[in-house]
């Protein structure tokens, strides 16, 4: 054998470890990464900052009648706040409406703390330069049911009517983009750039999904609210601006959460 | 002052196993305001962990260091019930420590 032929040789041989090793490693996919990344730092979820911070806004007496939300009912009976969060949204005889969590915060806010709603409603999520009292106390309520079974009810005709009419804005299509959310989120494995998009219409992606909001996004350093993921949705699809805590908002959260039920609550969680 | 740190430790192996939250804002001092106006430079410089007075690890962060950074290290030694703190320094002088008991 001359000297090229055991070079080529040597070259094959290289290129073919290489292949061996690219595929090796192609085995691990982008998702399988991020749930790595997501489980090495789960123990360090930096939400847990916001609920403690909610905790001590629950606690501080804040609007023009100095009350704390302490005596806030969010459905288990006023000041109960573990595992609230899994039975919303459900009907509240006092407003007559049902309530997803944040427009129920809304309504202890304005009535218990007396802080008018546009005040609240004006900047109703968190940003760089301020953090959103509602979303901060969103983040500690949900904290509160952390490993309790989802369980939302729609027994109530006001609960199964905002179900259905979740279940409409769900499917429907229009904007620019003629887009619905079912248009992204009715077929498995598929994704937008990285991130495995989840299907709602099984059971397992549905609960995975909701149970894992609101959650610390990393690229943003900040806890995003229920309400913030859904407006956020909505601008994705070029839609109008859903009016905070509104009753589109809080039908479509009945539906999701309804999808969700039977799983446990494991928010708040961490998000790329 | 800056905000409360969450530090975990446990012991196993006679290896302790540190795994420490912070929370700082971390800003490069490249960002940009909604006003278009630099969001001045604040990161944290410096991070000091001890072990019953002795240290056991220094670091230098700077800018590329995320926000909320989180650190994990491993030393040799430490027993359950003894005292961790991690302290650190950022460049406007700002300096926090905490400490925390290790768990078995």
């Amino acid at each position: 054998m001359n000297t090229s032929k055991v070079c080529k040789a040597m070259l094959l041989l290289a290129l073919a470890t290489s292949y061996a090793a690219v595929a090796a490693e192609g085995e691990v996919t982008d998702s399988d990464r991020i749930a790595q990344y997501r489980e090495m730092i789960s123990d360090g979820n930096p939400a847990d900052f916001d609920e403690m911070a909610g905790e001590e806004l629950w606690k501080t007496p804040s609007g023009p009648k100095k009350a704390t939300m302490e005596k806030c009912d969010l459905g288990k009976g006023p000041g109960v706040v573990k595992g609230a969060y899994a039975e919303l949204p459900r009907y509240f005889k006092d407003t007559g409406k049902v309530q997803d969590l944040e427009s129920r915060l809304l309504t202890c806010m304005t009535t218990l703390q007396g802080i008018p709603e546009e005040e609240i409603t004006a900047k109703p999520f968190s940003s760089d330069a301020k953090k959103s009292d509602i979303s901060t106390l969103a983040t500690y309520v949900v904290g509160q049911s952390k490993g309790v079974t989802m369980n939302v009810s729609t027994k109530h005709p006001k609960e199964k009517e905002a179900y259905e009419i979740g279940k409409l804005i769900f499917n429907y299509r229009a904007g620019p983009y003629d887009f619905a959310c079912s248009t992204c989120h009715t077929t498995s494995n598929v994704r937008i750039r990285m991130q495995d998009l989840p299907n709602f219409k099984a059971k397992n992606s549905a609960q995975a999904a909701y149970t894992s909001w609101p959650a610390y996004r990393v690229s943003q350093g900040l806890t995003r609210s229920f309400q913030w993921r859904l407006n956020d949705c909505f601008r994705q699809q070029r839609f109008p601006e859903p009016k905070f805590a509104s009753e589109l908002t809080v039908d479509l959260t009945m539906f999701l959460a309804v999808s969700a039920n039977g799983a446990p609550y494991a928010g708040p969680g961490l998000k790329r | 002052m800056g905000n409360p740190m969450k530090i975990r430790a446990a012991v196993k192996d006679g290896v302790t196993e540190v795994k420490v939250l912070m929370q700082h804002n971390m800003e490069t001092g490249l960002r940009k305001d909604a006003d278009g106006n630099l969001v001045p430079a604040w990161f944290i410089t410096e991070v000091k962990a001890q072990h019953m007075g002795r240290t056991v690890l220094e670091a230098q962060f700077g800018q590329s260091v995320s926000k909320n950074p989180y650190l994990m290290f491993r030393f040799k030694g430490g027993a359950a019930g003894e005292k961790i703190t991690v302290s650190w320094v950022d460049n406007m002088g700002d300096t926090r420590s905490d400490e925390a008991a290790i768990t078995a």
